[in-house]
């Protein structure tokens, strides 16, 4: 379904998928592809709207698709420092609730300002949705400066020690959201009591669409030259160095682009929720979206969103035997971690204009190569997500 | 970013080098300059009193048994390491607290004794990184995907293209680097070094692992992209048919001295050489 959306478009490389075999090839030129990709993402938004408005989809349901949604982002933006550039962070939830907070008070302070009701939020008016967009903007701006600040001194270090010290800073965020309100004397977070009242001004729509923006952005992201540095310091940081990357500055960018759009998806949470807690962003929180990450394939994009879409409906499809599913949820973990280690999709990414292309060339791969030497063709179903 | 912006704010540095060989002319400043460099690991004196000054479009060779330090110079003269003590200076530049990728900007790129690709990337992208500093795209164009974007990647795409086509890669453009033959890989690695538009070039055992064939290839390789991209190169090797075939300076290091240096003919008779690879005769 919405994995659609994430379709991945090649570079301008053209001279040949298969081993340079010919110049003839056709290939989609780049508005067509995009156009192709911005069709489908529409198309999915208005058929899952006019699903939820006509009923086809239950309140519940929807409530459950904007989770999913939500999940989506923030796999894919952990993604980026456990994927792309290698590292693994495990203080995600820390920047979603910097984010999540961020986006809530925000929200919450303007609409007093600026009078407008929570009702107004559910209906849509055009000053709600600047101010929800606004909001979002706010929240990842809160955790980027929160992933700049941790990211600095945390991306000095490499494997189990930066694991450690991103995990000990996640936990320090929520201590702080925990107790902020008693030192600064006046109510911001609301402390453990959590924050309540927050309008519910997330929807399928608003969510699908950020998720959209989303893989969008971080998919120009990394192909372009900066993408690129990323991933030359995932696949030797010392070559990158001596090839003129600045390893600090997109090291740290790459951490703060996973945080900016951690705090957008915890923007989005708190409207399909409305009411944050600091428990919420505990440890595990972190541990579930690195799961997410690790299940569906390290450095592909559709594999996270894919696994994270799965992830948030069977919990809530397995509802019915609550004692069991965390068993069943580890036993899939382990089974995937002994048959497939490097995730279920591996590294590779969907390409819808990469099949369309395959069609308009009649080149199938049950269809037997002629000449493409063997290692570019073997060569070419990786490198398909970089 | 600022510290991507900044220039290299380096004061230029007159040395006196003492010349290799007196009568060869190095232009105004030597490209590469290094003098009395040394390095400590503890109490072991891993290199010292390293000097060498490199002209324009020189082609020089290090030798020496295993151990001697050669791939320590190698990092010293990059910044890999910090020299305890000594200077370099690349045009004049002096490199002491820049970054590795600095030193690169300021125009010293390097190869690897044991093949440092980013494997999981196509050839070209190997060679785009290369580029990345030349590239010039803001952070923004490149994610709103602006005209200036498109123009950008396809100028350089067809660069990097032009720049395999010298040893004849273009056919594995979009192969993964970490599935080339071996021989493809070092030569990759040539190229991405080449992309990041050096002055002076660093290869450190280009021909390990290569048959005959193979080397005189590679030789033939040196000396073209000398003469194509008016650069000096410096390079290790231990297979000596391509070391005295295609330097025009060579110096030999031995427990981190160079013991002799000169042209590949003196050096080949030189008899601490012979007695550096060889041991001492006794005679008794």
């Amino acid at each position: 379904m919405e994995e659609e959306i994430m379709t991945d478009k090649r570079p301008i490389i053209s001279t040949g998928g298969r081993g340079g075999a010919s110049g003839s090839k056709k290939t989609l030129p780049m508005p067509v592809r995009y156009a192709i990709n911005a069709v489908l993402v529409l198309l999915v938004l208005v058929v899952g709207e006019l699903m939820i408005d006509g009923g086809a989809i239950t309140r519940y349901q929807s409530t459950v698709l904007e989770q999913v949604g939500v999940y989506i982002i923030l796999a894919v933006s952990l993604n980026i420092a456990t994927g792309y550039l290698g590292q693994l962070p495990l203080g995600h939830a820390g920047f979603m609730s910097v984010g999540a907070y961020g986006c809530a008070i925000f929200v919450m302070r303007m609409a007093e300002v600026l009078g407008v009701g929570a009702r107004d939020f559910t209906t849509g008016t055009p000053l709600t949705v600047l101010l929800v967009i606004g909001g979002l903007l706010v929240g990842g701006l809160c955790a980027a400066v929160a992933g700049i600040i941790i990211g600095i001194p945390a991306l000095r270090l490499k494997g189990d020690y930066l694991a450690i010290i991103t995990l000990a800073f996640a936990e320090i965020i929520r201590v702080v959201m925990l107790n902020i309100d008693s030192v600064l004397g006046f109510k911001l977070t609301g402390g453990a009591k959590g924050l309540t009242g927050i309008p519910g001004y997330s929807s399928f729509l608003l969510v699908f669409a950020c998720v959209a923006i989303v893989c969008f952005l971080i998919h120009t992201m990394m192909k372009s030259r900066h993408g690129r540095a990323i991933l030359a310091i995932r696949d030797n940081e010392i070559a990158a160095e001596a090839t003129g990357v600045n390893t600090t500055y997109y090291k740290t960018l790459a951490f703060v682009a996973s945080a900016f759009f951690a705090g957008m998806a915890g923007g989005l949470y708190a409207g399909c929720i409305g009411v944050l807690q600091p428990a919420y962003f505990g440890f595990m929180k972190s541990i579930e979206i690195l799961v997410m990450v690790v299940l569906g394939g390290m450095g592909s994009m559709l594999g996270s969103a894919l696994s994270a879409t799965v992830l948030t409906i069977l919990p809530e499809a397995l509802r019915a035997f609550s004692e069991y599913r965390m068993i069943a949820y580890a036993i899939v973990l382990i089974l995937v971690m002994i048959f497939r280690p490097q995730g279920l999709l591996g590294s590779y990414d969907f390409s819808l204009s990469r099949i369309i292309e395959r069609v308009m060339n009649r080149d199938f791969p049950w269809k037997k190569k002629d000449d493409a030497p063997a290692d570019a063709a073997k060569g070419e179903e990786v490198s398909a997500d970089v | 970013m600022s510290s991507e912006k900044k220039k290299h704010r380096s004061v230029l540095v007159q040395m006196e080098t003492p010349n290799l060989i007196p009568e060869r002319d190095l232009g105004t400043i030597p490209v590469l300059q290094a003098e009395h460099l040394g390095i400590d690991f503890g109490g072991l004196t891993a290199v010292d009193d390293f000097n060498i000054a490199m002209g324009r479009t020189e082609i020089s060779g290090l030798i020496g048994p295993n151990g001697a330090g050669k791939t320590t110079i190698f990092n010293l003269l990059t910044n890999v390491y910090q020299p305890t003590r000594g200077t370099v200076l690349v045009d004049g530049y002096d490199t002491a607290g820049k970054s590795v990728a600095e030193v690169n900007r300021m125009g010293i790129a390097r190869t690897f004794q044991n093949i440092r690709l980013f494997s999981q990337m196509t050839v070209e992208q190997n060679v785009l990184v290369g580029f990345g500093n030349t590239m010039k795209t803001h952070l923004i164009t490149d994610m709103l995907r602006l005209p200036g974007h498109w123009k950008q990647e396809a100028e350089f795409h067809d660069r990097a293209l032009e720049l395999l086509d010298i040893f004849d890669m273009r056919k594995y453009a979009d192969t993964q680097a970490g599935n080339l033959p071996y021989g493809a890989q070092r030569r990759l690695e040539i190229l991405r070094a080449l992309a990041t538009s050096p002055k002076v070039l660093l290869l450190d055992e280009p021909a390990a692992g290569m048959n005959p064939a193979e080397t005189e290839e590679l030789m033939e390789n040196i000396q073209k992209i000398r003469d194509e991209f008016q650069i000096a190169i410096l390079l290790i090797e231990h297979d000596m048919s391509l070391v005295m075939g295609v330097c025009e300076v060579v110096g030999v290091l031995d427990y981190g001295k160079i013991i002799a240096k000169g042209t590949p003919e003196q050096i080949q008779n030189d008899p601490r050489v012979i007695e550096a690879y060889l041991g001492k005769q006794e005679v008794k």
